[in-house]
């Protein structure tokens, strides 16, 4: 655990750095493609007169001055399962953004999809010494919180402390300088495969960058696609991306649960491919221009060519009718859509006080989407697209890009975690004899 | 059996990859690092056009070469008819004074405007005596237009070397052969009378009314004035308000007659006691009349 704390702390440095600096590249490294964002800080957002927050929800300190997006290689189910591929994905795209906003990049912000995140809410409780909450205690009661058994190769993405208490009053934002007797605190924790994290880490590495934070995608996501007031009130995002679909939970600005469910846009397509028999590239065409949901009496009627290049004229004239396209995507779509639903009933969405699910990721652009899911999911369905910022190109405005921008939402302004705070002295390993020893490992 | 074409086509292209090669990308992002950036585009180019001069540069004789282009373009500009002086006019200067001023600048015409340092001109014509101002300019038509105002002499200094005129300022103005040349001009003398030539003048207006019985002033010690009168008068003024210790005699003068009498010299030296000095026979006379009427009482 304090390996960790100390890496998220080097982490928090970096980005610190990166800041002074004025540019960070956001990188999404998503199943299907690969995002890379350049963002420039240009100081922080500027509030308007009256002193309340300014345009964009007061997200104006920073600016994006390139984008490229390629396809993703080597990713499966939101994981690396071959290194020196997406290397090279990573590198393509990388360059491209370098060469639109014609600066050098040297600190990169990551996020990834899959490596099975999971939650854990703690808490902890401490008796105040004096009458007046101070930073100190804070770290201590944070420091304090019962960490449970998550696992041997697992380790912790998200440690946010999401509600505070001060003896009977709840839902304190920041409790320093209060007065009370005794300190509660909520914490949300998030835990992935370390071995997922640490490939990534490497891949990074090897593009001689340096990473300056790293995220789950759910959180990115949720960020840019939830609005404020939904953020505040209690919502769900899923993010359907290509090989992994991720929630998040929303409740008073904090995130208070996420998952993913490993399937996604890619199985559809791959059922188009083996159901109709045509290469994956064609099938993922055909989904794109003619995919849907719901099939109506005129789809019967509307044939699609799926082509092929065998040489064969028979072969390569092969047609299938919309309706046929639609019977083959709705079950998977179903099954996706199912299994969010039941990793949110596992997770108690329905005793939150909003309902709210907003649907976001490449594959929510399907046709008919919000309607199968309002079926599945509840009432309360909406598409959502990311927020607007400064300087992001039309091209990168679609519901594909939610955790991107989260992302530089997440750059800009992050939320605290766990690290932010000092840890207390007596939480250190050892004795001074032993720091010392630990301080001589790692210098030499 | 082996394809014909095979041995000829290029061997079966790749499928395109876009990613960059390791080194490609490592040199794209050390292109794109700032110092480079401006290395690459300032400093190499300035580096080469740096050598490329110097290597031109280090043989002396397309060195020479380049200088005397440089001064042949220059002298074909500067040679130009438009920019030539081909003489000089002197105005508001007599003969003398205008021959003085051509022989004091030495100009070989035509000579072109360029060469001509008119405030060195100028410096060296107000230099000479006789000249208070001059401008200098140069006339369109290639004309060096000298503008003099010259000296008035307004008094004559006797000194040990000679007569000499002075301005109102007590400025040497030119040598004077002859005290018949400007008999107009009032006449002062003694060491240091120059440097209060100012005052002299006042006195001289003052002494309007002596009329031609005025030979001149004398600097007496180098600190107060003697007017000289004919008949070997002399009136002695003190050092302080000379003017009006003279006026003072003038009005006694005019209503006793004093200076028409036999007297040698009249003391104004001190303001309480003026004297009058008599000469010798004068005052064998007084005694002999106060003998007369008075028995020596």
């Amino acid at each position: 655990m304090t390996d960790l704390y100390q890496s998220q702390r080097a982490m928090r440095q970096m980005r610190r750095q990166a800041m002074q600096r004025g540019v960070v590249a956001i990188l999404d490294v998503g199943s299907s493609k690969i995002a890379c964002l350049v963002l420039r800080f240009d100081g922080t957002g500027r509030l308007s007169e009256d002193g309340s927050i300014g345009a964009l929800a007061g997200q104006s300190g920073f600016r994006v001055i390139g984008a490229a997006t390629t396809r993703s290689r080597g990713v499966q189910f939101g994981e690396i399962n071959a290194m020196q591929e997406t290397e090279r994905a990573i590198r393509t795209a990388v360059q491209a953004a370098q060469k639109m906003a014609e600066v050098r990049v040297d600190h990169v912000i990551a996020c990834f999809s899959g490596a099975n995140p999971r939650s854990y809410g703690l808490d902890a409780k401490l008796d105040l010494e004096g009458q007046v909450v101070s930073e100190h205690e804070v770290a201590q009661v944070l420091a304090s919180c019962e960490v449970p058994e998550y696992g041997a190769g697992r380790e912790v993405l998200h440690a946010q402390p999401v509600n505070f208490a001060l003896d009977n009053r709840s839902g304190l934002g920041d409790p320093r300088g209060q007065m009370g007797q005794t300190l509660a605190v909520d914490m949300h924790m998030l835990t992935v495969d370390a071995i997922a994290v640490q490939n990534l880490v490497r891949c990074i590495q090897r593009c001689d960058l340096e990473l300056a934070g790293i995220a789950s995608s759910a959180y990115a996501s949720g960020f840019s696609a939830l609005v404020e007031d939904e953020q505040e009130l209690g919502a769900a995002c899923i993010d359907m991306g290509g090989g992994s679909t991720s929630i998040s939970v929303f409740m008073k600005k904090h995130m208070i649960y996420a998952d993913a469910v490993r399937l996604g846009g890619d199985h559809i397509t791959s059922d188009i491919s083996m159901g109709l028999g045509i290469p994956m590239a064609n099938a993922e065409r055909i989904k794109t221009f003619n995919g849907g949901v719901h099939a109506t009496g005129a789809d019967d009627r509307e044939i699609i060519d799926i082509g092929g290049d065998t040489g064969d004229w028979e072969h390569d004239r092969r047609t299938v009718s919309r309706a046929e396209l639609i019977g083959i995507m709705r079950p998977r779509v179903e099954e996706i859509l199912e299994e969010v639903r039941a990793r949110l009933d596992a997770a108690g969405f329905e005793y939150l006080p909003s309902q709210q699910i907003v649907l976001t990721g490449g594959s929510s652009q399907i046709m008919g989407l919000d309607g199968l899911a309002s079926r599945i999911l509840g009432q309360q369905v909406r598409l959502g697209r990311p927020l607007r910022v400064h300087g992001l190109p039309q091209s990168a405005t679609g519901p594909g890009f939610a955790s991107a921008v989260g992302l530089c939402l997440f750059a800009a302004h992050p939320q605290d975690e766990w690290w932010d705070f000092e840890m207390p002295a007596g939480r250190h390993p050892a004795g001074t004899l032993g720091r010392a020893v630990r301080w001589f490992r790692d210098n030499w | 059996m082996h394809p014909l074409t095979g041995w000829f086509r290029k061997p079966q292209e790749e499928r395109f990859d876009p990613a960059p090669s390791r080194l490609k990308y490592r040199l794209q992002r050390w292109m794109l690092t700032p110092g480079i950036r401006f290395g690459l585009r300032f400093g190499v180019p300035f580096c080469l056009v740096f050598a490329a001069g110097s290597a031109y540069l280090a043989d002396e004789a397309r060195r020479g070469a380049l200088v005397g282009l440089y001064l042949e373009a220059r002298a074909a500009i500067q040679e130009r008819p438009e920019f030539m002086v081909k003489v000089m006019a002197v105005d508001g200067a007599g003969t003398s004074v205008a021959q003085d001023i051509r022989e004091v600048v030495p100009l070989e015409f035509p000579v072109s405007s360029f060469d001509l340092d008119l405030e060195q001109i100028r410096d060296v014509i107000t230099g000479l005596d006789p000249v208070k101002t001059a401008s200098v300019r140069i006339r369109p038509g290639g004309i060096l237009q000298v503008d003099v105002e010259e000296r008035q002499p307004a008094l004559i200094w006797r000194s040990r070397e000679g007569l000499a005129l002075l301005d109102e300022n007590g400025i040497h103005v030119a040598e004077l052969g002859r005290r018949s040349l400007h008999p107009d001009l009032p006449l002062i003398a003694g060491k240091g009378a120059e440097a209060h030539a100012a005052e002299a003048l006042r006195l001289f207006a003052a002494a309007k009314p002596l009329g031609p019985r005025l030979r001149g002033l004398v600097r007496i010690g180098e600190r107060r004035w003697d007017v000289v009168l004919d008949r070997e008068q002399r009136i002695l003024l003190p050092v302080g308000n000379p003017v009006r210790a003279l006026e003072r005699v003038l009005a006694v003068s005019e209503v006793q007659d004093l200076l028409e009498r036999d007297v040698t010299a009249v003391d104004m030296r001190l303001a309480g006691r003026p004297t009058v000095r008599m000469t010798e026979n004068s005052v064998e006379n007084w005694w002999r009349i106060r003998q007369l009427n008075g028995g020596g009482q």
